[in-house]
């Protein structure tokens, strides 16, 4: 809210004669001094987003039409061009590179959508449960970060034990003391594996929403939910008018956030399955991580790249496009 | 509260139902996140026999035998030196650039200023692989073509690093910087002090709990990125994230001795975090919420 505002009142102060760059201040330095200053302050900032960001993805895109393959590592100008040769055998998806692919994508687009979707609902419901004040609330608010704040590696490590075949503790919660399964399963390979994969995302991705959302809740006048109380709201029609209208904005921005970082999450994978992802649980960073380092392909992995790169712009546009109409629909 | 639900309420008081579910939901998500924490802390003082077979919710015997011998199954001390380096300086430097770029988007109007915002913020959004082999290349052959080694050196993970805390510690330091009334700096600037005076001695002090916030952000990223430390780190400069899994040999993996490492490597930024968090909380929602 208040930086909406403020950036706003940038607008305004600005002076006239001097529209771009103008610092207002009665001292009068240079012109140009004062025109060039915030481009200096941006240098680092740009020079270090350029040559780590930017620059690399411009050669990946570059790459992705070589035939970049481990003889050319040393000096990748000199491989051969390809054409489009490397996005034909990505998208072939009769024969096997393209085939892994598609799979790949179609498990992590299934993953992504639970595990946000997951996220998403246990966060906010865990949000709204505690938007009063209650004995225990601060150190409970606390407890519930740990999951964001413990290193992914340290975490997902944990888990790994806890899928352990013999001597993990979901084996024997579920087969020894529930009596659930038959025999033992295995959680870290075959079927089972998404699912492993599914609960160590959401239970390290859920307090991310949650504090976003406990956030965004404490924004809420309480003067509203006094009033509709008082007009005869029930607890559920207040959660219907009143918070969940509010969160829409919040939403919009955490939904997005989850999405990306879920869909090209590389750590969680990597960690709980090592170089060689299940197949049921080939997220597609690590498939592509795979068909690059293992093949040293680069040429047809930085194919993958760039179309995965072209999926999320996509996906991110139509739902910015989207989500913003509906806000305004909402809101006339 | 049971006694009071007879009595009339306020209209604000809950109704018993939203109580009931209320403990009953926060109970079961509380398990759900403590169940990991306590196989983490517990498993550490557990002797190697009791990991190695079934597992058992309480140990036979407690012992600290694990904190000391994970200093000497891998060079754990070297692997913390190595991260604290890499993320330390990360977080410094990151925070620093932050800083002066927030500052130029937050106090000036200027041609360009809105494509470096949403171009800096959208690098946060592409997947790391994409960068992640043009970069390893890229980092291979300035070391051919100057001699100056980033592949593999803590300084070349110091500046990948850095980089991806960038774009979201620029974007909450406006938010903060937005919040600190104009009247300061300019007074300042009355007062005969530069911009960058005025930054210094007015902006930054005002910010404070902004800044600590977007440096354990940056401190955070750093400490547990895996992707590019598989890749671009070797013996000598590997950090705490790969060298974890040293723990598993080929005949025996030491699982009381992995918990107790996760759990010294986890302990400096959980804390942190947990002491500063309100700050965080209010920069990302400050962000979010534009």
């Amino acid at each position: 809210m208040t930086t909406t505002t403020a950036s706003a009142g940038t607008g305004e102060r600005t002076v006239p004669e001097s529209s771009p760059g103008a610092a207002r201040g009665p001292r009068r330095t240079g012109r140009t001094r004062r025109i060039g200053l915030p481009y200096l302050l941006l240098l680092p900032a740009l020079v270090l987003e350029l040559l780590v960001h930017l620059v690399p993805m411009a050669i990946g895109i570059v790459m992705s039409f070589k035939e970049l393959t481990q003889f050319y590592i040393r000096d990748w100008s000199t491989a051969p061009w390809s054409g489009f040769g490397n996005y034909r055998i990505s998208v072939d998806f009769n024969a096997p590179v393209g085939d892994a692919l598609l799979h790949s994508f179609l498990v992590t687009v299934g993953f992504t959508l639970l595990s946000v979707g997951l996220c998403w609902l246990i966060g906010t419901v865990a949000a709204i449960h505690m938007q009063d004040t209650f004995r225990g609330r601060g150190l409970l608010r606390a407890l519930f970060l740990v999951p964001y704040a413990l290193p992914v590696y340290a975490a997902v490590i944990t888990w790994v034990f806890m899928f352990q075949h013999d001597n993990g503790l979901v084996n024997h919660v579920l087969h020894d003391q529930l009596h659930l399964t038959d025999e033992p399963s295995f959680w870290l390979i075959g079927n089972n594996s998404f699912v492993a994969l599914l609960v160590v995302s959401v239970w390290k991705g859920w307090p991310f929403a949650f504090l976003i959302v406990m956030a965004a809740l404490q924004n809420i006048p309480r003067e509203l939910y006094e009033a509709a109380a008082l007009d005869g709201a029930g607890l559920w029609q207040q959660l219907r008018r009143i918070t969940l209208p509010s969160l829409r904005s919040v939403n919009q921005v955490l939904v997005l956030v989850l999405f990306l970082w879920t869909f090209n999450d590389f750590n969680t994978p990597y960690v709980l399955f090592g170089r060689a992802a299940p197949e049921a649980a080939d997220l597609i960073s690590v498939h592509i991580y795979q068909a690059s380092f293992v093949t040293w392909n680069f040429g047809a992995g930085s194919a993958m790249s760039v179309l995965l790169l072209l999926f999320l712009l996509v996906v991110t546009g139509v739902y910015l496009l989207g989500t913003s109409r509906g806000r305004k629909t909402a809101d006339a | 509260m049971p006694s009071t639900s007879y009595a009339p309420r306020s209209p604000m008081a809950p109704p018993r139902s939203f109580l009931w579910s209320r403990r009953i939901f926060l109970t079961l998500l509380t398990g759900f996140v403590l169940v990991p924490v306590y196989v983490m802390v517990s498993s550490s003082l557990k002797p190697l026999a009791d990991v190695s077979g079934k597992f058992r919710w309480l140990p036979s015997g407690l012992t600290i035998r694990p904190y000391i011998d994970i200093w000497s199954t891998v060079p754990l001390a070297k692997y913390f030196v190595n991260s604290l380096i890499v993320a330390g300086s990360a977080t410094v430097c990151s925070v620093g650039i932050a800083v002066f770029a927030a500052y130029a988007v937050s106090r000036y109007d200027f041609r360009g200023k809105r494509v470096f915002t949403v171009t800096v913020l959208s690098t946060q959004m592409f997947p790391g692989i994409l960068f992640l082999l043009p970069l390893f290349l890229l980092y291979v052959n300035i070391g051919n073509a100057t001699g100056l080694a980033l592949f593999g050196s803590r300084g070349g993970l110091i500046l990948t690093y850095l980089t991806f805390s960038l774009p979201f510690s620029i974007w909450m330091l406006i938010g903060y910087f937005d919040s600190v009334p104009r009247d300061l700096d300019e007074a300042a600037l009355v007062d005969g002090c530069g911009p960058l005076g005025a930054l210094i001695r007015i902006v930054v002090p005002a910010a404070i709990p902004g800044i600590v916030a977007v440096a354990v952000y940056a401190f955070m990223t750093a400490w547990g990125e895996v992707l590019f430390a598989s890749v671009m780190t070797n013996d000598t400069t590997r950090t705490l994230a790969v060298g974890l899994q040293g723990y598993s040999t080929l005949n025996d993996v030491y699982w009381n001795q992995i918990m107790a490492a996760s759990l010294v490597v986890s302990v400096p930024v959980v804390a942190g975090f947990l002491l500063l968090q309100r700050y965080l909380v209010t920069g990302l929602t400050a962000g979010a919420v534009k």
